[in-house]
């Protein structure tokens, strides 16, 4: 058990000195904002290289989001599609605070999430797109976007199941002693089924080191949330049945996001344990590409605009002293990479149809008789 | 040589592969300080302690999900699900995520796990704890399945499934956890999609399963002391793989097929076969395909009507000497 707490401050040790070297690098090319940056980071916990981080984490989310979109109208996305413009300071947040090494989870509504761990843009929209060059080679489809090699351990698509999962993802952690953590994001309309409960309370039985995000988006699919569960707040209020705290955050706060999820995570890594984090968020797009979200009571959605993850953030960055030419700057390059993406992705062919016939087993085939 | 029982040869099989790999960890409800509820895994905890062998809530998904997530991240986990009948309320886990994890995937991910689970009747359980319930299994893409008659058989292909790169389900029959037989000393490892003939000969050709090939043995034995017909037994052992060569090849030979299923009448594993004979060898049948089932209906639970409802001995005689000259 001494050995645990020593793992835990050996990575922060680590994530420090990357941080500075990265400055390091950058100070090369632009010395006018490390000047200001200096300041910023004095005055503030999280400090401008993370703060970049973030904020091309939103950047890239709401892009792609947004190019998802077009390319749905244009015809070129098949299938469905659940965007999660608005829902970005989640994802942003949380996989920031990550590790590369640790594993995340997520459901169908799970672009944000995936991207955020460092999947390829053209890896996203190419599998929307059911081209060869997307994640799963396009034989998963959007709602199952998965990219090992970044830990983004799976897009689950029948709610709930992937809560056990992801705990099992940390059985693993605890078992090989490796200080990994498994991180799971679900909606609202997760806390209602049974293996939300069973998972929450072997975990918390076992003491694994899984953090449970509910993004709470007001609407399991097209109906309110608060009117088909007993508590206000579907996941905050149950923590307590599993002998957990509280825990309801701004979950269009990308600071704040990140603060909360480097406590858990390092809760997790110390051997004390799950959280179940609730972060307040808003969909501005309907349930899926089929929905226009009419449900919705007038005034709802401009109000949630004006609590915009991204422009929020862009203010955030102004307010800490980060120069407007390197805030637009990031937006326009990534921006930039969402067109190249678009373009790679259009010029994929669709996978070859030998594709059909492998990887049911781990020989690489599909017999199931000789 | 020593002679086990067929549970005895679950733990066995279990001890025989923890001790060679760190790896391989096994959760389950009762499993642990109890040794099964069907005293299967008596001495796992013991020798392997908690953190190996670890007693679970009464969730199932949670067991199936912690199976999942630990075997595509390093582990090679071996789940116990009580009774198969409980997989119904665990079944998104093993049919929507355990089977298609690799597929969906393009191949990133591998899935090292076995679901062992206490299948079928004759216990006069009642028809939520005596389901023969392997057919859920076989026709999911994605899993391979297996159900083992003996005691050898257990210890084998419960090692060959916990050493699979792929999911497994593991059908043990609960009535046969008493018998007994011979398992050969050391190290034992059988091999997965492997069909045995137990018994030769000409006349009819007998596929069983399980709990089903005691009862094919006894009654190929008595069509040969009581009216001179000779049959060919064959233990199908896996579904998926199914071993359609062995099987086959022992049809063509005699010409007749008489499946012996546990499961009720309709979708049982015999009807695939039947179709698989009726595609590629129908010119070499001598006449039509008996099917032996389970009626279609639940198991009822008195010893009386539970008897009368699966296949027995006495019914597959009956049946070869009536439809076979």
């Amino acid at each position: 058990m001494a050995t645990k707490p020593k793992a835990v401050a050996k990575r922060k040790a680590s994530a420090t000195s990357s941080a500075k070297s990265s400055v390091k690098s950058r100070a090369k090319a632009a010395p006018k904002r490390v000047a200001k940056a200096k300041v910023s980071r004095a005055n503030d916990d999280i400090g401008e290289d993370t703060r970049l981080a973030l904020w091309r984490s939103l950047l890239e989310i709401r892009h792609v989001e947004q190019r998802a979109y077009d390319l749905f109208l244009q015809n070129l996305v098949k299938g469905t599609s659940h965007l999660a413009l608005g829902q970005e300071a989640v994802a942003a947040g949380f996989a920031t605070a990550m590790q590369k090494d640790d594993w995340s989870f997520c459901t169908y509504r799970g672009h944000h999430h995936t991207l955020a761990r460092g999947a390829s843009m053209e890896g996203v929209l190419g599998e929307l797109m059911g081209r060869e060059c997307g994640l799963l080679k396009g034989k998963g489809g959007s709602m199952h976007l998965t990219s090992v090699e970044h830990g983004a351990m799976g897009s689950y698509a029948i709610i709930g199941a992937h809560l056990p999962i992801a705990m099992g993802a940390a059985w693993t952690a605890q078992y090989k002693k490796t200080g990994q953590v498994s991180v799971c994001f679900f909606g609202d309309g997760t806390t209602n089924i049974g293996a939300f409960h069973e998972a929450l309370n072997m975990s918390a039985v076992w003491k694994l080191p899984v953090v449970f995000v509910c993004e709470n988006n007001l609407y399991m699919e097209y109906t309110p949330i608060k009117d088909v569960t007993a508590v206000h707040n579907p996941a905050g209020d149950r923590a307590a049945s599993y002998g957990l705290p509280k825990i309801v955050i701004d979950g269009n706060d990308a600071d704040e996001v990140y603060r909360t999820a480097q406590t858990a995570f390092a809760k997790a890594r110390a051997g004390e344990g799950p959280s179940l984090i609730e972060c307040l968020t808003y969909r501005h797009s309907g349930h899926s590409r089929a929905d226009p979200g009419d449900y919705r009571p007038p005034g709802e959605l401009e109000a949630w605009l004006k609590k915009d993850p991204v422009p929020r953030y862009r203010e955030r960055l102004a307010e800490f002293g980060i120069a407007q030419d390197v805030i637009d700057g990031m937006d326009a390059e990534v921006l930039a990479q969402v067109d190249e993406a678009t373009e790679i992705s259009k010029a994929s062919p669709p996978p070859g149809l030998d594709l059909i016939d492998v990887d049911v087993w781990a020989d690489g085939g599909t017999a199931w008789r000789n | 040589m020593a002679e086990l029982t067929y549970r005895e040869a679950v733990a066995e099989a279990i001890a025989q592969e923890m001790r060679r790999d760190e790896d391989v960890v096994f959760l389950g409800e009762d499993i642990g300080a109890a040794g099964g509820v069907f005293k299967a895994t008596v001495g796992l905890f013991k020798e392997f302690g908690p953190e190996r062998v670890r007693d679970t809530p009464i969730s199932e998904q949670a067991i199936l999900g912690a199976a999942m997530g630990s075997a595509m991240t390093g582990l090679k986990p071996i789940a116990e699900i009580m009774f198969s009948d409980f997989l119904a309320v665990c079944w998104d886990i093993v049919a929507n995520e355990i089977a298609k994890a690799r597929y969906m995937t393009g191949g990133q991910m591998s899935m090292p796990l076995v679901i062992r689970t206490a299948n079928g009747g004759g216990s006069r359980f009642g028809a939520q704890h005596s389901q023969s319930v392997e057919n859920w299994a076989m026709m999911i893409p994605g899993l391979k399945v297996v159900a083992p008659s003996s005691p050898a058989d257990v210890k084998g292909l419960l090692a060959a499934a916990i050493r699979d790169p792929d999911p497994v389900m593991f059908f043990e029959q609960k009535s046969l956890y008493p018998i007994k037989g011979f398992v050969p000393d050391g190290e034992l490892v059988d091999e997965l999609g492997t069909a045995k003939v137990l018994r030769d000969g000409g006349d009819v050709t007998i596929v069983a399963l399980a709990a089903m090939v005691p009862r094919a043995m006894k009654a190929a034995e008595e069509l040969s002391a009581q009216h001179g017909i000779e049959a060919t037994v064959v233990d199908v052992r896996s579904l998926v793989p199914l071993d359609t060569q062995t099987i086959l090849r022992e049809i063509s030979k005699t010409g007749r097929l008489v499946t012996v299923e546990e499961n009720p009448r309709l979708c049982g594993w015999g009807a695939e076969i039947a179709s698989i004979v009726a595609d590629e060898i129908f010119w070499d049948l001598d006449g039509p395909i008996i099917r032996i089932t389970t009626p279609h209906i639940p198991l009822p639970a008195a010893d009386a009507l539970e008897d009368a409802t699966m296949p027995s001995a006495e019914r597959i005689v009956r049946e070869i000497v009536e439809n076979i000259d």
